[in-house]
């Protein structure tokens, strides 16, 4: 097992190299740079334009710049320098620190609220197959996989703007440096419901559909006969038998999932101003803030690949027949 | 018709493509037509009086919060089939009919209208031409890239195999959004609207075409073993050949349903660019563009709901693709194969 996490682990790195010079190749194409902004001024000292220049870099053909960028991020001695953000005028790395956690933060709420509501329906679905509750729940199901993210998120924000019950976006209330620990946690929450939904909802669908599935395929095997056979009372067959072989595959789904929700979670962000990474990369593609644009790309792929990385794990975990080897 | 579903929705989707087909003959106004003095202007109300169909007029009753009310018994008749602004009815034939139009200053605006007047139920149609022509056009160039891709690379294997599933995997490593937010940065902003659209279809296939050029090639591996195939290759046919006569008829259906599964893609993908000011500018008509108008305090405050339809219009043509999607792939493939996604 632990050399399989290490092999995978190792195989992230030629990943993100590839990742990461696409998009210092790709940015290069784009017309203009940042200083094209700071050039625009009139009063804007030439000189002061030139060191700018040659403290970034930015005189150097992209291709040099990328290995400038990448001998500053690999952490020969335990620091990764992951640039300077022009925009915000800040190290690149304290603002990952910065948005991160709540990136995280928020892809891991909803995918627990998108487990929660999935499963007992997915199983529900299963076992009463064919009932009217089969057929309604398949229909939202269909709707909710057909919704997108920035729509929903928009409605959210109408339905907190007429009721009052809800935030209207943001991650904190202003008077939150003012709030005993507790109330920090409840104001964080408070503010986390609205997208956690938002966001959650894309992914019940999918997982609903793979748990029904999964259950039905398992309830007509043999074990389930034998074991009603010698009189194994019906919810424990349910519960321990069945339950646990369907929802194997579903943990490998959660992987799957996980990428979803990034991407999902992007537009959330920007459309409810939640100061996440997705947030982030898009003022920064706005901006022209390569840097900034760079390390948003390395974590959230980190993120995606670690998520399914931890699937994997899991999977073996609750299924020791599987074997990575 | 085993599939009453599949009919239904292929019925619905028929509609709208031929509401977006005829979008200006049926809509009152093109999608600039301004009106400022009935900006956020709710949804008019239609009577019938002395045997015609009457457009119920309005007055600002309190420009702060843009209250109109009712003005009784008044109202302007609805002209059908009148003449309005010229336009070329399939972009061919020249005319100025409408469906239906009010004489100025009188406006009608069935699902209300905007912060500049402009009619909403206009833009809507306008708007469907767009997102319903994006998904078609894109699938056109998955279907040629990931056959190619796909069938090259599963009957060539080796070093091109390896070359270009490294290469889907690093596309399919990004989360989606970030590389089509990072994809339309590349570009100029402004462009002309033909040109936006394109560059659309163009990134957004680029993220969708690994998918199919995998399942392609997982069905030319398996088939290059087969007799037929090797027949062909004793004797002495070219490569090209042998994956354009022999392979594509074999996985051509599968082709066109891998791809028909990325439709939905297409429409969310340009609905978020245009959402997020990427995609379709203004003063063009697109879906997404529309509904980022939503994004403002005054129309959560205020209670404009209307401006919230394009977002169910792009729910409901989704929602009918998905269905589609699934019921072709059930014919197609009634066991499965494809990965549950």
């Amino acid at each position: 097992m632990k050399t399989v996490i290490a092999r995978r682990l190792i195989a992230l790195i030629p990943m993100l190299l590839g990742i990461t010079f696409m998009a210092t190749m790709l940015m290069h194409l784009a017309p203009g740079d940042f200083l094209d902004q700071v050039r625009m001024q009139r009063d804007a000292d030439p000189e002061y334009i030139e060191r700018l220049e040659r403290e970034f870099g930015l005189d150097n053909p992209w291709y040099v710049q990328y290995f400038l960028w990448l001998k500053n991020v690999v952490p020969w001695d335990l620091r990764s320098d992951f640039g300077y953000s022009f925009h915000y005028k800040v190290d690149v790395w304290e603002l990952l620190g910065q948005r991160l956690p709540a990136t995280i933060l928020l892809s891991v709420t909803s995918l627990a609220f998108a487990w929660v509501i999935a499963i007992p329906l997915g199983v529900l679905a299963a076992i009463y197959k064919d009932s009217i509750f089969d057929r309604i729940s398949s229909i939202l199901a269909y709707a909710a996989l057909s919704i997108p993210e920035f729509f929903l998120a928009l409605l959210a924000l109408f339905f907190a703007a007429r009721t009052g019950l809800f935030p209207l976006g943001g991650f904190t209330s202003t008077e939150f440096e003012f709030m005993s620990p507790v109330r920090r946690f409840f104001d964080v929450a408070h503010h986390l419901i609205l997208p956690t939904i938002v966001v959650g909802i894309g992914s019940i669908a999918s997982i609903m559909r793979i748990m029904r599935a999964n259950f039905i395929d398992n309830i007509r095997s043999e074990y389930v006969t034998t074991a009603r056979a010698k009189g194994v009372p019906e919810g424990i067959v349910m519960f321990r038998h069945v339950f646990r072989n369907a929802i194997n595959p579903l943990i490998t789904a959660a992987g799957f999932a996980f990428s979803s929700i990034v991407s999902g979670a992007l537009m959330v962000e920007i459309v409810m101003n939640y100061p996440g990474i997705g947030h982030m990369i898009f003022h920064a593609i706005l901006q022209q803030d390569q840097f900034v644009v760079l390390g948003a790309l390395v974590m959230s792929s980190t993120m995606l690949i670690l998520g399914n990385l931890l699937a994997d794990i899991a999977l073996a975990w609750n299924d020791p027949r599987i074997r990575y080897d | 018709m085993e599939r009453p579903l599949g009919l239904a929705v292929l019925i619905l989707l028929g509609c709208f493509y031929l509401v977006a087909l005829f979008a200006d003959f049926i809509s009152p106004y093109t999608p600039p037509d301004q009106s400022l003095q009935k900006t956020y202007h709710p949804p008019t109300a239609l009577f019938w009086e002395n045997g015609r169909l009457h457009v119920q007029r309005y007055e600002l009753a309190d420009p702060d919060d843009m209250v109109y009310r009712k003005i009784e018994g008044e109202g302007a008749p609805v002209r059908f089939f009148a003449r309005g602004h010229d336009y070329r009815l399939m972009g061919l034939i020249p005319t100025d009919r409408h469906l239906f139009l009010v004489d100025e200053p009188d406006r009608i605006y069935l699902l209300g209208s905007d912060e500049t007047g402009r009619d909403n139920f206009s833009r809507l149609l306008y708007g469907a031409r767009i997102s319903l022509s994006i998904g078609l056009v894109g699938i056109a160039i998955i279907m040629v890239f990931g056959f190619l891709a796909g069938g090259l690379a599963g009957y060539f294997g080796g070093i091109w195999d390896n070359l270009t599933m490294r290469f889907i995997e690093l596309v399919m490593a990004v989360p989606g959004l970030y590389l089509l937010l990072v994809l339309r940065g590349t570009f100029p902003d402004e462009l002309s609207p033909g040109q936006t659209f394109f560059l659309i279809v163009i990134i957004l296939s680029f993220l969708a075409w690994g998918g199919t050029a995998r399942i392609i090639r997982g069905m030319t591996l398996s088939l290059r073993n087969r007799q037929f195939v090797m027949a062909a290759e004793v004797l002495g046919q070219s490569p090209l050949k042998i994956v354009g006569k022999h392979i594509l008829p074999n996985v051509f259906s599968y082709l066109v349903v891998a791809a028909s599964l990325s439709i939905p893609a297409f429409i969310l993908g340009e609905a978020a660019l245009s959402f997020l000011g990427l995609g379709i500018q203004e003063p063009s008509a697109s879906w997404g563009l529309m509904l980022s108008q939503a994004q403002d305090m005054k129309v959560f405050m205020l209670n404009f709901w209307w401006l919230l339809l394009p977002g169910a219009a792009i729910f409901v043509t989704v929602i009918a693709f998905n269905v589609l999607g699934d019921v072709f792939r059930d014919i197609v493939d009634p066991k499965q194969k494809f990965l549950n996604r």
